[in-house]
Order: structure tokens, then sequence, then C-alpha cells
């Protein structure tokens, strides 16, 4: 198996604008090839695309667009997480030799139709993501004594750390008080505690370590890889104060990685909703179960950055598609020590979660410099 | 429209059950999805556990879990006084208008 690295970026600022999603894709691949100066578009083997969208055949369009005929092409759609996985579909082409070179971008419009999933029958008249994030909410306030103040405490810790993220759909700090107030959308959650919909592009290049060194002087690799499904139906959730899919991916990526979570420097994890981080954190082994909201809270008070640095999706906003791919060029840039105000000193792994489905599955990547 | 459907729009709960290995298929198939044998379809008990809730303005949603297996999103009506988790439940009413409705009310009120 060839080791696959992440040779350069190219991201759209998140926004409400109304543009089609093939130029979103676009623009994204355009600012790739310009951050890339030795990449011409006959290089490139591989175009996948990410998005819950459901407009036809986008990674022929996008590389019609942007000028590429590629060998591969194909879209892949698994909501929320479509985006880190379509970068471990592009990983696993190139680890086989089928490609060298493989462009993922991922994209959503604000509207997308992958925000409400209309299948799962076994959450009866309550299809909306507030009512699955609540029952989670609910649930591990029961158990472990989280607080309102400590959901409160996730999102203003993530906007905060957006007001560095130059792509960032949000570019104002709320404070704890402010998220407090805000529009109670359930007895458990508040407006500030959900992700916005937004539109937004991200786009990465993968390459084998054969060809590397033409690209980048400062490869990140993928060396750790987990995806888990655990169902399609939210209440499949064995235990709505854990989440199973991510803790199994995270193991699996662990493993694969020959690395523990206490060496973990750096994450971006999928914070949807409030609650998702308390809970991922435990799950994915940086605090002890039940611990969630003290390990985030201390973090808060003394502006350590190393769980979501650009903000999550609380602060740079959720284009779905986009926002697997947004979390891996966030890692690239701190692994490479390139995030400036962002950055956290000494990062040399990295982890990306990336969950959909009302938690039912998680996508989990290690990095390295 | 899927069987499933058609009975929830006359107002039935109704879940697959393999007549080869006996096990509950839910989401409801028409075929299992253990042994992929044919299943029959039968009523659902009305009886139900509540295994977590929250509450939308005056609407109180809970996931309903019946016969140890099947959970589902419902809401809780006619409610006088605190509920509970584990506190028993009884679906009341079942519809579907495009998506399904599940209504329940504590058991024995
Ligand atoms: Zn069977």
């Amino acid at each position: 198996m060839k080791n696959v690295a992440i040779s350069g970026f190219g991201i759209t600022k998140f926004t409400r604008d109304d543009l089609p999603i093939e130029s979103l894709m676009a623009s994204a691949v355009k600012s790739l090839f310009v951050n890339t100066p030795n990449l011409v578009q006959k290089d490139v083997d591989a175009i996948l695309t990410a998005t819950s969208d459901s407009s036809k055949y986008l990674s022929s369009i996008t590389a019609e667009l942007t000028g590429i005929t590629p060998k591969i092409s194909h879209n892949v759609e698994s909501l929320c997480n479509s985006g880190a996985n379509c970068a471990i579909s592009a990983f696993a082409y190139i680890a086989s030799g089928l490609a060298d070179v493989a462009l993922v971008v991922g994209a959503e419009r604000f509207d997308s139709p992958g925000l409400i999933l209309e299948w799962d029958k076994s959450r009866g008249q309550f299809r909306h993501p507030i009512y699955w994030s609540s029952i989670f909410t609910k649930s591990h306030m029961r158990r472990y004594g989280t607080t309102k103040e400590d959901l409160a405490i996730v999102s203003a810790k993530n906007h905060k750390n957006a007001l560095a993220n130059p792509y960032a759909y949000f570019e104002k700090e709320f404070s704890i008080n402010d998220i407090m107030r805000s529009k109670n959308l359930t007895e458990d959650i508040r407006l500030l505690d959900c992700s916005y919909p937004c539109s937004g592009s991200a786009a990465i290049l993968l390459t084998s370590e054969d060809v590397t060194k033409r690209f980048t002087d400062c490869p990140i690799w993928i060396t750790g890889i987990g995806q888990r499904t655990v169902s399609a139906s939210f209440t499949k959730n064995h235990d709505f104060t854990a989440i199973q899919s991510t803790r199994e991916a995270a193991n699996d990526a662990y493993k694969m990685s020959s690395k523990e979570s206490s060496e973990i420097d750096v994450a971006e994890v999928h914070d949807a909703f409030s609650i998702c981080e308390i809970i991922e954190v435990e799950d994915l082994g940086f605090a002890i179960k039940g611990n969630g909201s003290k390990y985030v809270r201390e973090m808060y008070d003394t502006q350590n950055r190393r769980i979501n640095p650009r903000g999550g999706l609380l602060g740079s906003g959720h284009p779905l598609g986009a926002t697997g791919i947004a979390q891996i060029i966030e890692i690239v840039q701190q692994l490479r020590g390139e995030a400036k105000k962002r950055q956290v000193e000494g990062a040399d792994v990295g982890l990306v979660q990336n969950m959909s489905a009302a938690a039912t599955s998680s996508t989990v990547l290690i990095m390295q410099s | 429209m899927s069987t499933f459907e058609q009975e929830m729009k006359k107002g039935n709960f109704v879940c697959s059950e393999c007549q080869k290995c006996n096990k509950l298929v839910w989401p409801p198939n028409d075929f299992c999805n253990t042994c992929f044998g044919k299943v029959r379809w039968r009523p659902v008990s009305k009886l139900a556990t509540v295994v977590e809730f929250s509450r939308k303005e005056n609407t109180v949603f809970c996931v309903a879990e019946f016969e140890k297996t099947i959970r589902v999103m419902g809401s809780l009506e006619s409610l006088s006084g605190q509920i509970k988790v584990g506190e028993k439940i009884k679906l009341v009413k079942c519809e579907f208008n495009g998506k399904e409705r599940f209504i329940f009310q504590i058991a024995g009120s």
C-alpha cells in the first residue's frame, strides 16, 4: 500500500450566497490550483466530489469547468460526513496504485436537501436535527450533570476561535450569556447551540509518495483511517450519552496509525450541536467519560485551541459536503505550522472527526507531518 | 406505498417479522435483514417505555421502545405531572401523511 499525502488545498469563504453548487466546487478547485503552482490539469488522475446536493454528475461538471479530463470521477454522498468519506475514497485509489494524484472537492448550498432526513421512519414527525440533538443533550445531562452553561461554553469557544478563521461564516463573538439567551428551540437546546447551514466549498489534493515532492515541500500524511456506520435510523443509537460510531471509528484510526488519543495535538471534531463536542471529546478518548464538559470548559478558560481551532461547525458554519474537507484543511495548516493566529504550538499529530445522520455514522482521520 | 405506510394510514402500527428466524425487522421491510427470509406483518404491542424525552414549547416528544426492540419518536399527550425515563406509555394513535406520526399517553391514564 502506498503512502498518501495531502499536498495542497483551496477553500472559499462560507456565506449565504445563492450560487450554483458547481460554481462553488469550481471556485475551491481554482483556489487549489493557484495555491499549488506546480500542479497542472493533466496531472489529475481522479476527481471526486462530496455533497448532499441532488444535482447530477457533479464530478464530471466540476472536472470540465476546471479543464480536467480525469480517469476516475464520481460523487460521494453520505450526508454530513460526505467530505471525509470522499477523502478516504481518494486515499484508497492512491494507496492501491489506481491513481497518483486525486482532487477531492466538497461543497453545499445553504438550502441543501441533505439538511433534513426523509427516510428515517423511526423519527416519526420529528425529522429536524434539533430533535435528535435534544435527545442526546437530555441524556447526557441526566447521566453526567451536563448543564446548559456547559453547552453554551462549547459555542462561545468555537465562535471565538472562528474569529481568526478568514473563511468562517460567523465573524462575531458571542458571550456565554448571549448564547444562553438565544432562542430556545427545545427545552434543551438554543439557537446558538446549533451549527448554521451555509454555502461553501473546500478542496484538497491527495498524492502518492512517488509524486508528492513535485507539489509540496511540506506534505501532511494520512496515517490513520476509521469509519463506522451503526445504522441509518436515529433511534438505533443504543445509548444517547455516547456516540458509538465515533468511538469505533476512532479505535480503528488509532490502531492503523499506531497512535493513542494522548498523542493527538490538535483536532477538528463535528460540533453540529454543542452537545456533540462534549460527547466526542469523551468518545475520542481526550476526556474521561462524563468529563467532556469539564474538558471543554478548561480549554475555554485557558484559551486553548486544541479542539476546533478553526471554530468547528458552530463557528465556521456547516456547508455539509464541504465540512469534512474544511476540517482536513485546518489540520493540514496546523501541522504545517501555517495556522497563524489559530496555531496550536508544536502540533505534530492531528485528528479529524466527521459525522452524519444523527451520529449513526462517523469518520476519523489521523494526520501527521 | 409500502405495506407499513398503508397500515399506518389506516391507523395500524405494524411490524415485519421474519417467518424463518422470527426476528423483528425494524425499520420495516419486506424481507428479513438477518436471514433474508420472507416476513409476515403483525401488529406491534400498544405498550411502550419512555427511553428519553424532551419538549418543544408545549409538545413533549420522546423516544419510545416497543417489545424491547422497536424504537420510534413520538409525542406524549394529555400529561398531568412529571414523566420519567422508564415510564410505561401506550400508543393511542398513529398515522401516515407523507411522514409517520406516533401519539402516546401515559399507560393507565
Ligand atoms: Zn430472518
